[in-house]
């Protein structure tokens, strides 16, 4: 039986390495793929904390957040086409009408 | 055996996933993303979460990377334009923010009280699609039927995005 902390620490690790690709990449793909590691990060803590605690209202959680990102996904890559459309560029630097 | 297992899974996943975000090629990031999930599903099969296993395939690799792959497909990016990805300037800004984050998640779990209590025994069907199904379908029918709304308007409203002119 693998302990509680090691997951929650592998959980920890991927969620950082998806704010930092969050923070330094400039493709909108990537971007996007980073936040669903940062997601994935999330349902593995709370799958292991359900394992812990011996119910299972943590996989119904992990359930609804499989949706959210699943929704996510499916309006944010339109977002990306029709950005894609209007400016003919997949790189977040030369999105910047709507910057102070 | 178990230990070699977690391990090796966990490897793969975090070695994977900084590949996602070092890859210049948006495929090659797909591709790397994938192997994450993978390995995630063999460390959510050690906690016997049977029935997220199989979602996440189908779900994850199944549906959202294969949009993902479409889109990338769709954007016909230039090659060009790979080597302008990962802007340096903001380097410095995320090791500060990763190091941070993570300083706070060892101390935070080195001293949770959730450690100290026993574990819990599990029964032999936990995490089985009956267990989860029956969960799912009493305790959080309100939930999930509301979870069906949320599709509803993620598909409209990805159609409207997408619609060249309304």
């Amino acid at each position: 039986m693998i302990p509680l902390e090691w997951f929650l620490i592998v959980a920890g690790v991927i969620f950082v390495i998806g704010m930092i690709g969050v923070i330094i990449a400039r493709n909108v793909m990537i971007i996007f793929m980073s936040i669903e590691l940062m997601l994935n990060a999330a349902n593995l803590a709370m799958v292991a904390f359900s394992r812990e605690m011996g119910t299972l209202d943590g996989h119904v959680m992990v359930f609804v957040i499989m949706t959210v990102a699943a929704a996510e996904a499916a309006v944010g890559l339109a977002i990306i086409i029709a950005l894609f459309r209007n400016r003919d560029t997949a790189n977040i630097d030369e999105v910047n009408v709507l910057k102070w | 055996m178990e230990l070699a297992i977690f391990l090796m899974a966990s490897a793969l996943s975090i070695a994977a996933s900084i590949l996602v975000i070092i890859q210049r090629n948006p495929i090659a990031s797909v591709m790397y993303l994938l192997t994450s999930f993978v390995s995630q599903v063999i460390l959510f099969i050690m906690l016997n979460a049977a029935f997220l296993a199989m979602l996440q395939i189908i779900v994850y690799a199944g549906a959202i990377l294969v949009l993902f792959l479409f889109v990338i497909m769709l954007l016909n990016l230039r090659r060009e334009d790979f080597g302008k990805d990962i802007k340096l300037k903001f380097k410095p800004l995320a090791i500060a923010f990763a190091v941070v984050l993570l300083f706070e998640t060892t101390v935070a779990i080195s001293s949770s009280a959730m450690l100290e209590r026993a574990q819990a025994q599990l029964p032999p069907e936990f995490g089985s699609v009956q267990a989860v199904g029956m969960e799912l379908f009493t305790k959080y029918l309100y939930p999930f039927e509301l979870t069906s709304i949320l599709l509803i308007v993620a598909v409209l409203g990805a159609v409207v995005m997408a619609k060249k002119r309304l």
